[in-house]
């Protein structure tokens, strides 16, 4: 671990001055760039400690909730706001990590989180995210658990989080301070596809700030859910997971939401599924249909083509359930 | 009184618990360097360059060792110890330089950007079953032999009405004890003392001074306090290597500790497994032919077989039998002991094998293995000191409500899930190994015993205390326990489920022999003192085939949407002698059933076949077993009375959970399923495009 400069500044206008500066990290609950900076991944030459400037509130306010960047996972999953009316985001949480993690994991934190990409934990073989222009030894290597959407010829890496994509499918917006003044980024547009920029995660500019994220309370969000397949039934990042929301009114279906997390560089809330099945039948093949044709675009490796028909059963099994049909 | 049989709560339990127990590095002189390990970044070649000079210039650092300034080492029988002696990589992951700093932080630092320059050359990394590299080993592992045959089995399988021909997969799998190998070493006046986290404080210190040139009682290990070992720490690696080299060198006591990363790649592990069984019954199920013929890797630097086919040689009768062993070197480290070497791989394929043996021949596979029940070893010929597997099939038959099971697979389906039951039998051998004790009466009545054995988690210094209290007819706190010190009489390994038995041989012997002196004898003011040792003793034992035994039976629900896998009901009874203490017997066989789950739905070393080496390397990725995996565990014994085994009367406990609980899991997968999944672990991309909708 290379020694680096610790600050804690006590305001965000410290914080964003400081944050400016290159080879600078934030540093929230700790629970992900901690790890990355033992294993040499991360080597920031300063880290600015924003974990107590987050905000902990979480707010209900103009039909939204409001969560502060400083908010705990665990405290989050146990609203009773979330609980109630965004249960996506209550079962997204609870799905994540561990226990001791998600006492420790902030909401701003979260959406930050980098890959677990075996070759970008390893920082003595090439990464292109890691290191641009090292290459990608994933494409044709270690990839069961990477992505089959969206990726490119550089990155098959895959957002691992759970809470962002919960965030997606509940059309939540991340709320930023810069040193320029404050930005909204709607979540489906906060983390981008690897393109050829790998390097870059998200659409957060440089020294930004996440400060609070938004979630409006809508009736559709109040008929979400979350489901992760994963390895082991615990603390294991997901194969495939979805989050989800649908309302049917006399068996059509009035409004519907479908997010797929753990497939590509970012959650992919699949449009494609949503247009084909919002008004039309609230069934079986209706969903089926709908998700063979956004899943179509996938272009999977040898190890993960499971994933596609994974994300096909359990995107039908989620949608049919919330329809109020039997999985 | 507290004796042996009794439930007796660990005597350390609470120093654990609170953190007042220290372990390995944490017993480290205040003056102690810190050294930090440089490990190849190529799979194969020769360290061309180091460049130690920026490094030795960093604030801190004290020395960086290298193949061209560590001491050179005598050979001690394994060439994985014989590290920094040349330029040679032979695996990925080896260590290439050691640093050694003022804190660890420095020599992390310093580690991890030293400049080392490699030549490198073509790898070969993947095991096959038909690798070009395979050829059979003088012998396997433990002492097994390579190859033994009974009959023609070629006849015996073309005689017989049933036949099952199947190759079995399990991958490289990591022991992964909660403490990571650690060592504190230094020298006073030319002897070695070392702080070692070894699961036998004994072998280590011999293997030292074997490498360092010593007599055995320069060298001095101790080991109060082991988090685990799970065999990796039944022989030294690397790291008591590396510290007493670094001591030596700096002239200080040098603490070092592999990280979790390091513990895949530096620690031993399970070699991956290839077994190709062919089983032939007749109408009635009566097996007329088993072939077990095992394929498994070594390094380039030391032969390790995996003794896979040993298992079925003792488990059941066959008119033909033919098992082997075959191995290849490869550009990786060398595999070392885990939980049930052999009998672990070995079973799952056998008991696999066997399961789809019942299903072929229409016979349920608990009636399947009563049939084929041996009256004595069939491999050796000798009698059995006792065997229960039928008792133990027939309480967890009755245990898991196993009567009435509908054999067909596939058919139940409860919402989402499929369901189905998995039987596997469980066998391992009840060893013991010659150990010294030592106890001493003392004028104020109390007694001081000194065995050496090494307590790595499992109660083994709880149970010699009840063993030594037991035998003097005292309360335990007139006993005063030294255990893990490599200067008491030589103790054996806490290894191969056998420590119980060997040192509570010779702690029962020592004070039988104290209180017969009393006896007739006044304890002097200095005290009245026995040594004795067990190796004559174990000599003069029959010849008999010794094994404990196991049945365990699991359900399995498999969810159709996802493929994934959960376990909520497992049954384990075991015929293991007597039962020591049954609260940390208990744990003992628990723990082996769930790394049993963990091996047949979780763990896998991801092999890096382009750069070498383990992709995965962190408990992120090498998944083990959850809380939230582990469903509803039963376990029972049986009583068991076997004179044949040593005062103690008791067969080890460490391993056999493992043995067949993987099988039993996969079985019962099948049975839900339909689909025969025989590449461990069961994952759900293994399931799903054979699930219904």
């Amino acid at each position: 671990m290379r020694a680096f400069d610790y600050v804690r500044p006590d305001t965000e206008d410290e914080a964003l001055a400081l944050l400016a500066e290159p080879g600078t990290s934030a540093l929230a609950g700790g629970t992900n760039l901690v790890d990355l900076m033992r294993l040499g991944v991360a080597r920031p030459e300063r880290v600015v400690d924003v974990d107590r400037l987050g905000s902990t509130e979480v707010v209900e306010r103009d039909g939204s909730l409001w969560i502060g960047a400083g908010v705990r996972n665990s405290d989050l999953a146990a609203h009773p706001v979330v609980r109630e009316r965004l249960p996506a985001l209550s079962r997204a949480l609870l799905a994540a990590a561990s226990g001791q993690l998600r006492n420790r994991a902030s909401t701003g934190g979260n959406l930050l989180q980098r890959t677990r990409c075996v070759y970008f934990m390893d920082p003595t073989k090439p990464c292109n995210k890691r290191e641009p222009g090292t290459g990608c030894p994933a494409v044709d290597g270690l990839s069961r658990d990477l992505a089959v959407l969206g990726h490119s010829e550089h990155c098959i890496a895959t957002h691992p989080g759970d809470m962002s994509v919960a965030l997606v499918a509940l059309e939540a917006v991340v709320h930023v301070r810069t040193a320029e003044g404050d930005l909204s980024i709607p979540a489906v547009d906060f983390h981008r596809l690897p393109g050829d920029e790998p390097h870059r995660d998200t659409n957060l500019p440089a020294g930004a700030l996440v400060t609070a994220v938004e979630v409006p309370l809508t009736p559709l969000a109040g008929r979400s859910t979350y489901r992760k397949a994963r390895d082991r039934r615990s603390f294991a990042f997901g194969l495939v997971t979805v989050a989800a929301a649908l309302t049917v009114e006399d068996g059509v279906v009035a409004d519907v939401r479908l997010v797929l997390g753990s497939v590509a560089h970012k959650p992919w809330r699949a449009t494609v599924a949503e247009d084909a099945i919002r008004g039309r039948a609230a069934s079986g093949s209706v969903f089926d249909d709908a998700v063979r044709a956004e899943l179509a675009a996938a272009r999977p490796t040898d190890q993960n083509a499971f994933k596609v028909e994974l994300a096909r059963r359990l995107s039908v099994a989620t949608l049919h359930e919330l329809a109020g049909g039997r999985a | 009184m507290m004796v042996l049989g009794h439930d007796h709560v660990r005597v350390d339990g609470r120093d654990k618990v609170t953190g007042v127990a220290r372990y390995g590095v944490e017993k480290r002189p205040d003056d102690a360097l810190h050294a930090w390990a440089v490990r190849a970044t190529v799979a194969r070649g020769r360290v061309t360059g180091i460049d130690t000079e920026a490094a030795l210039a960093t604030p801190g650092v004290v020395e960086v060792l290298t193949w061209r300034n560590a001491p050179r080492l005598e050979d001690a029988d394994d060439d994985e110890l014989q590290v920094l002696q040349d330029d040679h990589v032979a695996y990925r992951g080896q260590v290439v330089a050691l640093v050694v700093a003022e804190t660890l932080e420095v020599a992390r630092e310093v580690a991890s950007t030293l400049d080392v320059r490699y030549e490198t050359e073509p790898h070969d990394v993947a095991l096959a079953i038909d690798h070009p590299g395979l050829y059979a080993p003088e012998q396997a592992n433990a002492g097994a032999d390579t190859d033994s045959a009974r009959g023609d089995v070629e006849e015996g399988l073309a005689s017989s009405s049933h036949v099952v021909e199947a190759v079995y997969e399990t991958p490289a799998l990591f022991n992964n004890p909660m403490e990571p190998h650690a060592t504190v070493a230094w020298w006073e006046d030319g002897a070695l003392r070392m702080v070692d986290s070894t699961q036998g404080t004994t072998p280590t210190a011999q293997t030292m001074a074997t490498l360092f040139g010593l007599d055995e009682p320069q060298v001095r290990v101790t080991a109060e306090h082991v988090g685990g070992g799970f065999g990796s720490k039944g022989t030294p690696k690397a790291n008591p290597v590396l510290a007493a080299m670094a001591a030596k060198v700096t002239g200080r006591p040098v603490a070092l500790a592999w990280t979790r990363q390091m513990m895949f790649g530096l620690a031993g592990y399970r070699t991956p497994t290839i077994s190709r069984v062919r089983l032939g019954a007749d109408a009635d199920g009566r097996l007329q032919a088993i072939s077990h013929e095992a394929f498994s890797q070594t390094s380039r630097l030391e032969e390790f077989t995996e003794q896979t086919a040993e298992y079925v040689r003792h488990m059941y009768d066959s008119r033909t039998a033919l098992t082997t062993h075959r191995v290849t070197q490869l550009d990786v480290h060398t595999p070392s002991w885990m939980r049930a070497p052999g009998e672990c791989p070995g079973a799952y394929a056998i008991e696999s094998a066997l399961d789809e043996l019942a299903h072929t021949a229409g016979i349920d596979p608990v009636e399947l293995r009563r049939r084929n029940e041996p009256e004595v070893d069939p491999e050796t010929g000798a009698p059995y000191s006792s065997r229960q597997l039928m008792a133990c099939h027939d309480r967890a038959a009755e245990l898991f409500g196993w009567a009435g099971r509908d054999p067909r697979p596939g058919v139940r389906r409860d919402g989402h899930w499929l369901v189905g039951t998995g039987v596997a039998s469980s066998s391992y051998p009840a060893m013991a190994a010659p150990s010294g004790a030592r106890a001493t009466a003392l004028p104020d009545g109390t007694f001081r015993v000194g065995v050496n054995a090494t307590d790595i988690g499992t109660g083994a210094r709880t149970v010699m205390l009840q063993a030594a209290a037991e035998e003097l007819k005292v309360e335990p706190e007139q006993v005063d326990l030294h255990i893990a010190d490599s200067d008491l009489p030589h103790g054996a390994v806490a290894g191969g489920s056998s420590g119980s038995a060997s040192w509570g041989w010779a702690v029962a012997k020592a004070c039988r022999a104290l209180r017969s002196r009393m006896a007739t004898e006044r304890v002097p003011d200095e005290g009245l003192e026995v040594v004795v040792d067990t190796a004559e003793d174990l000599k003069g034992r029959a010849s008999l085939a010794r094994f404990a035994y196991g049945a365990q039976m699991v359900e399995a629900r498999v969810d159709v949407r996802t493929g994934e896998v959960v376990v909520p009901r497992w049954v384990g009874v075991f015929a293991a002698g007597r039962i020591l203490n049954p609260r940390t017997a208990r744990s003992q066989l628990l723990g082996g059933m769930t790394m049993g789950l963990s091996m047949a739905l979780h763990e896998e070393g991801l092999l890096d076949e382009r750069f070498g080496g383990w992709a995965n390397h962190d408990l992120a990725t090498y998944h083990v077993a959850a809380n939230a995996d582990v469903g509803d565990l039963t376990i029972e014994w049986l009583p068991e009375d076997d004179g044949e085994l040593g005062p103690l009367r008791s067969k080890g406990i460490g391993e056999i959970g493992i043995v067949g609980a993987a099988a039993a899991v996969a079985n019962a997968v099948w049975h839900a399923t339909g689909v025969r999944v025989r590449s461990l672990p069961i994952q759900p991309d293994k399931l799903l495009d054979r699930l219904p909708g």
